[in-house]
């Protein structure tokens, strides 16, 4: 895909938080963009995953595959979310189980056949959009674990100037060699274990000559309303706790040592 | 090897793209320079160290503290252990081995680091979550609030051969069970290992004959038949040498062949 734009909105996974979605595209539509994109993890963790569909069309949001998306567009037996820890994969597959059960069989349709990366240029910026990295849609591209070369030598072999991500939950973003960027967008699904109930998505705006300027926007929702909602849903009170904490209670072993000691758990 | 000569291949590392550092051995620190030589890879990357836990000094883990929180990277500390208590532990590493290893998990916990405690599984699948229930409150007993664990499965090489069995001549990966599978989940398809005599292509095979490919990082990124029984393990559990921060699916049951 090829279309030319100065400001793009980029949100990460969704995870059925339709009520931070609701949320954002309002904020977003409000700022003015060119176009809106997400990055992919539409469904998981949270109640009610049909109901993010119809916002996505609504806002003309387009999307790209993420890991959560094609298991469950394929009915598979997992998430595929990366974890290797027991107790990580016990509550993924709790959320798993949860959202594959509750996704229409419209939904699962759309879901399959999402795009597994997009791209698009921005003055003379080419910017790369992919769920987890651009060779591994479950890669985990951690702040304290992605050397910088990493990404230079990566981002040269592709051809881009910007690329993308998300996967991980925790929004963060480096200048590399040449003007180049590496930008994790964060997720709109959950918080990002910092005491906060707030999520996160970005804005990227280009400025010529200068290299593309990176924002990232805190989004404040009814999360108690969303605590609710996942109760009455039978979904886990660890995730619960999350949603009203701003502390992440589960997937806590897949985080590097420098994300685990900034969390609570 | 020296710390120039690990400063050597750091930079050439740069030019490959390497995500992460490992540091394995032997124990790394009895080597005198492994202090400095965590430091300077901080510069780098993202670095993790693979120690028994019973050498550790004090004045050690405070350089190394301060060199972390100056560096954007994390520090991973990672303690091998052969089970999650002395009895099972010490016939394999030693006398007082594992209460000096826990000694090591709790002052690693005191200078802020968050130890992830490495086992080989000597004992029986189905008594894993019994087994690891009681290592955790031992590790929260000890002053560990927040323990990580990573449980590897048992390669039979070195004196494994002879405790359990070698691998026999039909424990290989076969171009069958490769079909459909998920080739990254192989450590040699996205690491290489250094050691002095050049570089390896994993830290399971280091001293196979036929592991070592060449001398630079940037000569060894060539294809490895898949031709050891510890490939088999490899593939049977996926990740084996990575940290979970690496991400890396472990196979489910219907693609492992145990």
């Amino acid at each position: 895909m090829s279309i030319a734009a100065t400001r793009v909105a980029l949100l990460g996974g969704i995870y059925s938080n339709y009520l931070a979605l609701q949320v954002a595209l309002r904020q977003i539509r409000e700022a003015g963009v060119d176009a809106i994109y997400c990055l992919g993890d539409l469904g998981a963790f949270g109640p009610y995953p049909d109901r993010v569909f119809p916002l996505l069309q609504q806002y003309d949001v387009q999307s790209i595959q993420g890991n959560y998306d094609h298991s469950v567009g394929h009915a598979l037996d997992d998430c595929r979310c990366g974890y290797t820890d027991p107790r990580d994969n016990h509550y993924a597959q709790k959320s798993y189980d949860y959202t594959l059960e509750n996704t229409s069989s419209a939904g699962r349709t759309l879901l399959r056949g999402l795009p597994e990366e997009i791209q698009f240029e921005m003055g003379r910026h080419r910017v790369l959009l992919c769920h987890g990295s651009p060779t591994k849609v479950n890669e985990f591209l951690w702040e304290s674990t992605t050397s910088t070369h990493y990404l230079n030598v990566m981002l040269n072999e592709l051809g881009v100037d910007c690329l993308c991500a998300t996967h991980t939950g925790i929004k963060w973003s480096r200048h590399l060699n040449d003007d180049k960027c590496f930008v994790n967008v964060g997720v709109l699904g959950r918080p990002e274990n910092d005491g906060q109930t707030c999520v996160w998505y970005a804005i990227l705006s280009e400025h010529g000559e200068r290299p593309l300027e990176i924002q990232f926007v805190p989004v404040a929702y009814d999360f108690q309303r969303l605590t609710r909602e996942m109760a009455s849903e039978g979904l886990p009170e660890e995730f619960q706790e999350t949603i009203m904490t701003g502390w992440w209670t589960t997937c806590l072993e897949s985080l590097p040592a420098k994300e685990r000691k900034r969390g609570r758990f | 090897m020296s710390r120039a000569q690990v400063r050597t291949h750091l930079d050439e590392s740069v030019d490959v793209g390497v995500k992460e550092y490992y540091f394995t051995g032997g124990e790394p620190f009895l080597n005198p320079e492994m202090v400095p030589i965590l430091i300077d890879s901080l510069e780098y990357g993202p670095a993790t160290v693979l120690t028994n836990g019973t050498v550790l000094k004090e004045r050690w883990l405070e350089q190394l503290a301060a060199a972390e929180e100056a560096s954007c990277y994390s520090l991973e500390f990672r303690i091998s252990i052969d089970g999650f208590c002395a009895e099972q532990n010490d016939p394999i590493r030693g006398e007082g081995t594992f209460d000096r290893a826990m000694e090591g998990v709790a002052l690693l916990n005191e200078f802020g680091f968050l130890p992830i405690v490495t086992a080989a599984r000597s004992w029986r699948l189905e008594e894993e979550e019994r087994v690891v229930d009681a290592f955790l409150d031992r590790l929260r007993a000890a002053g560990c609030q927040r323990p990580r664990l990573k449980i590897l499965p048992m390669l039979r090489l070195g004196a494994e051969e002879t405790r359990s069995s070698p691998y026999a001549a039909s424990d290989r990966v076969t171009r069958t069970m490769l079909e459909g599978y998920d080739t990254s989940q192989f450590i040699c398809e996205h690491s290489r290992i250094v050691s002095d005599r050049g570089v390896h292509v994993c830290p399971i095979l280091l001293e196979m004959p036929d592991s070592l490919l060449g001398a630079k990082l940037g000569d060894a990124d060539k294809s490895f038949a898949l031709k050891h029984g510890a490939c088999l393990t490899c593939y049977q559990h996926g990740a084996i040498c990575s940290n979970p921060s690496a991400g890396y699916r472990a196979p489910s049951s219907s693609e492992s062949t145990e």
